[in-house]
């Protein structure tokens, strides 16, 4: 078990470094170099001689990029353009955000996906099962920064249940320890600002949600579909057992196995989705920083920001290898 | 005394905008307590159907099946689901053929075989285990305790049939119902589970089912058979008297196809049964081996053939054939029909 996290850890060296080359060599090549693009077009060639070498751009590459990579392995990409404080930092601060959100779009893409994703499979053909089919196609087909705005207009303008914008009530004072919102509030007591979060967390949770979600329910139901036709589901009802200890321990364990997989592959799809979410949304989060630092040039910041979610990414993937050895003793480590 | 009683079974498989398929058509035959019956035939034939019938397993949609299966005095057929739920595992236990696929690769062999022990026997967990090891030992694995946590991929093919039969046999039932349990497995494997199954069914007096393909296997077990083709049983009789005395064609060409060890010319080509089990008629209409049949006369297509009665009634050997093999009553005289 620990040689096989110790070993998925190192695999990440390699990963990181290609990335690493890739991210290095993308800044090398906006136009007229880093600093005209820092400075804009219309900067002086003293200037940008100026900004080169405070920089460092005016070195050879290697040097460039051995500097480069010694400052990333100790997380110092660099201070952000848009607020000139470390880049780090500044993610830190947004992270819990992001987390929140996207642990929230997964509860409810895991939670709703997976019963309805089974009951289409055991009304297989039945008006549940077409309803289930066409609303995962929807899912996976509308553009979520469509839906965002469809359900901010829908429930916050026009019926005016739920909040347009932001994680919380700014008229609502709040101590935030954590920087989870909802679990601020359960630990400080203050259980309004949790309900308060929370509302303000449904709607992007929602629109983040619909792709893991309409992903869920398909694999779900193709899975069930299959595994209801095997010998030892057939051997479980000769052995005369219950309907529901068939389903549990003969359908869903063995059901469960793909959908694990999915639910891993689909975080690194809400991280994604979320610059879009939060963006619509104004929600605090990296994403949002993210789809700024777009805007405004800030590439200290989206080197950054494309590192740690490729850490995430290959640690999420590990965790759900792990999660899947428990299930399936077919590929337990030994 | 009669344990099992099928009578007139019929299963028909109806598909939307396709002609019903009637799979199984008018069985008819008993098992009685510690006897072993053989179905055989070949793939299609419908003699998994009849188990799959007996057991109440086929699916509820797209099936209609007709007669009656009566064991030890209850019709099954009557029953709704859940009283059949309580019938399964406990008076009717069955052996699939591929045990690879048969046993759930992510539950351990013991919780497969403790779940059906807690649930028709009434033990608890714990009793229900140590019982589970009694079980493992009967079917002749060792070293039952670590087997009973291991999963099913950490065993053999040969291990997991003993595993698949020890379920079967955990609750004492009345009827045992082996579908192909040795086609899966290598030769000397299948000596060995075939041993095993001779050995429970004495000592329990329990009834068996042994459905195959394999003559061989009926040869060393079983006391009656039954040889299906197309839905219907065709002949019946006493093993002994059916190897002695095969009278259905279908029947003689099988025995024929047997390859001999004792053949003295190696140039000999093995005997087969000409076309395919596709090759094939409505019983209503005539004899559905006719097309394939060597013996086969004009009369063979009018209607469904009648029983010929060769044996006694004591010793029946009934046969669904119009000129059984070794009777000389031969319906037109002069006729060659080949």
């Amino acid at each position: 078990m620990l040689r096989f996290i110790v070993r998925r850890l190192l695999l990440l060296v390699p990963i990181l470094l290609g990335l690493s080359v890739l991210l290095f060599a993308w800044v090398r090549a906006l136009p007229g170099g880093p600093a005209q693009a820092l400075l804009g077009e219309r900067a002086t060639p003293e200037a940008v001689a100026a900004i080169e070498s405070q920089l460092g751009l005016d070195r050879p590459l290697w040097e460039q990029y051995l500097q480069f990579l010694g400052r990333a392995v100790r997380l110092d990409f660099g201070a952000s353009l848009q607020t000139g404080q470390p880049v780090i930092d500044e993610m830190l601060r947004r992270f819990p955000a992001t987390i929140e959100l996207a642990v929230a779009a997964l509860l409810i893409a895991v939670c709703v996906g997976i019963p309805l994703g089974y009951l289409a499979a055991r009304r297989y053909g039945t008006w549940v099962d077409s309803l289930a089919v066409t609303g995962s196609l929807l899912g996976v087909t509308i553009p979520i920064f469509f839906l965002a705005y469809l359900l901010k207009y829908v429930f916050s303008v026009e019926l005016g249940w739920l909040p347009t914008a932001g994680r919380a009530d700014p008229r609502a004072r709040a101590e935030h320890p954590t920087g989870f919102y909802v679990l601020d509030g359960i630990i400080t007591g203050n259980l309004d600002a949790s309900w308060d979060a929370i509302q303000h967390l449904i709607l992007p949770a929602v629109a983040l949600a619909s792709i893991p979600l309409a992903v869920i329910v398909r694999i779900t139901r193709a899975s069930v579909l299959n595994v209801v036709n095997e010998d030892y589901v057939r051997t479980a009802e000769a052995k005369g057992l219950l309907p529901g200890t068939i389903t549990r321990r003969h359908v869903l364990k063995n059901a469960m196995l793909p959908v694990t997989t999915v639910i891993g592959l689909q975080l690194g799809v809400l991280l994604a989705g979320a610059v879009l979410t939060e963006t619509v949304f104004a929600f605090a989060g990296v994403g949002k920083f993210m789809a700024d630092a777009i805007v405004q040039r800030d590439f200290p910041t989206i080197q950054g920001f494309i590192l740690v979610i490729a850490v995430v990414y290959v640690v999420i993937n590990m965790i759900v290898d792990l999660v899947y050895g428990l299930l399936d003793p077919r590929v337990r480590v030994s | 005394m009669t344990l099992l009683e099928v009578r007139d079974l019929s299963v028909t498989f109806t598909r939307s905008g396709q002609q019903p398929v009637r799979a199984v058509d008018g069985v008819t035959f008993d098992v009685a307590a510690g006897q072993s019956v053989g179905i055989v035939g070949e793939s299609g034939s419908g003699k998994s159907v009849t188990s799959l019938a007996v057991m109440g397993l086929l699916p509820s949609r797209g099936v209609s099946v007709g007669g009656t299966v009566t064991l030890d005095g209850n019709e099954l057929t009557s029953m709704d689901q859940r009283e059949l739920r309580d019938v399964r595992g406990r008076d009717v236990a069955m052996i699939f053929q591929d045990p690879m696929t048969s046993l759930n690769p992510v539950v351990t062999n013991g919780k497969q075989l403790v779940e059906v022990l807690t649930r028709h026997a009434g033990l608890s967990k714990g009793e229900a285990k140590t019982e589970a090891e009694q079980l493992l030992r009967r079917v002749g694995i060792p070293d039952p305790v670590r087997r009973l946590g291991e999963y099913p991929h950490q065993l053999s093919g040969g291990m997991r049939q003993r595993v698949m039969i020890a379920i079967a046999i955990a609750c004492r039932p009345k009827l045992l119902i082996a579908d192909e349990p040795t086609t899966a497995l290598d030769v000397t494997i299948q000596a060995q589970i075939l041993d095993l199954l001779r050995t429970l069914v004495a000592e329990s007096g329990c009834g068996m089912i042994m459905i195959t393909h394999d003559l061989g296997v009926v040869a060393g077990l079983c006391d009656d058979v039954h040889v299906m083709y197309s839905g219907r049983i065709v002949e019946s009789a006493g093993t002994k008297d059916l190897f002695a005395r095969p009278s259905h064609p279908y029947t003689d060409g099988l025995l024929q196809s047997i390859p001999r060890i004792d053949d003295d010319d190696p140039a000999d080509l093995l005997h087969t049964i000409p076309g395919s089990a596709r090759d094939t008629v409505a019983w209503d209409r005539g004899c559905a081996f006719q097309p394939r049949c060597e013996r086969a006369v004009a009369e063979c297509l009018s209607g469904p053939p009648a029983v010929t009665e060769l044996g006694t009634p004591i010793v029946p050997h009934p046969v669904r054939c119009l000129r059984p093999v070794g009777e000389d009553v031969s319906l037109h005289e002069g006729n060659v029909a080949r």
